[in-house]
């Protein structure tokens, strides 16, 4: 595994890291109950691809997924800003949802063609759990297409997928207190 | 719009009743149906029925107590006790 292919893992893994901690923000409150299941099950999928993203690229570089996805400072999180928005608006949330899916898919389908076999071979798997993310993602697009709230917040999102990965926005550092709160309480190494 | 979902567990199974779901069209039954029924891989197939869809049907008239046309109108045990009983009364006849 070179350099460039370690970046594009923790590029993706940091993605669905934040993404599925802001989409499970909706657990309990989205807009309604099958909905509600539906998009707490994806969040969880996405921590969960996160997670053997890190894996992998912990083997390679002799640490844990856990060091790489809470030990590390938030300047140091490849994440997109477009992961990163507290977004409270259900449009939005949609919104963010499909350009993510879209682009996600462009992404995967590069691994895919990895010539590391383990890089390719966790590429498809996770892609086979992101067609029905996409499936999810374009029947909210259909259902809302037309809407001008949810075509302005597409306006709105898109320019953040090009924004670069080097900056971020002071919601990542609110997130990253949060998601590490209980991990820092205690000495490094601490076992749970 | 609320949908009844129907699974079946294994092939060749009859499908069972498995809940029911609210969605705005078919698309989101079939996704939430999906999510709800199908992702631990508990189903082999799903039926995603609108309710309005199903007729119910449960008035069914006996006002004559005809239970003989009822699986459980024709009760062996009692019918075996009664056997029993004149049985019973028919050797006490003979021994006395």
């Amino acid at each position: 595994m070179n350099e460039q292919d370690v970046r594009s893992l923790l590029e993706i893994a940091d993605d669905e890291l934040v993404l599925g901690w802001r989409d499970s923000e909706w657990t309990g409150i989205a807009p309604f109950l099958e909905e509600d299941v539906a998009f707490s099950s994806i969040a969880q999928n996405e921590i969960g691809h996160a997670r053997a993203l890190y894996e992998l690229v912990a083997r390679e570089s002799g640490t844990t997924a856990d060091e790489l996805a809470f030990d590390r400072s938030p300047g140091e999180y490849r994440s997109s800003i477009l992961v990163e928005r507290r977004l409270l608006d259900w449009e939005k949330t949609i919104a963010r949802h499909y350009l993510y899916e879209m682009a996600d898919a462009q992404r995967l389908d590069e691994l895919m063609q990895s010539d590391n076999p383990e890089i390719a071979g966790l590429a498809a798997k996770i892609d086979r759990e992101e067609a029905y993310h996409r499936m999810h993602a374009q029947m909210w697009f259909d259902r809302l297409r037309d809407e001008p709230r949810f075509t302005a917040a597409l306006d709105e999102l898109r320019p953040l997928l090009d924004a670069g990965r080097d900056e971020h926005s002071p919601e990542l550092t609110e997130l990253w207190e949060e998601m590490t709160m209980v991990r820092r309480s205690q000495p490094a190494g601490t076992k749970w | 719009m609320i949908y009844e979902v129907f699974r079946q567990e294994r092939k060749g199974q009859p499908f069972h009743h498995a809940g029911s779901l609210e969605a705005t069209d078919q698309t989101f039954a079939e996704a939430y149906a999906k999510e709800f029924y199908g992702r631990r891989g508990e189903s082999e197939a799903l039926w995603v029925v609108p309710r309005e869809a199903i007729i119910e049907v449960e008035d069914f008239a006996d006002e004559l107590n005809r239970n003989y046309h009822r699986v459980d109108g024709y009760s062996l045990r009692e019918k075996l006790k009664e056997a029993r009983e004149r049985a019973g009364r028919a050797l006490v006849a003979r021994d006395r």
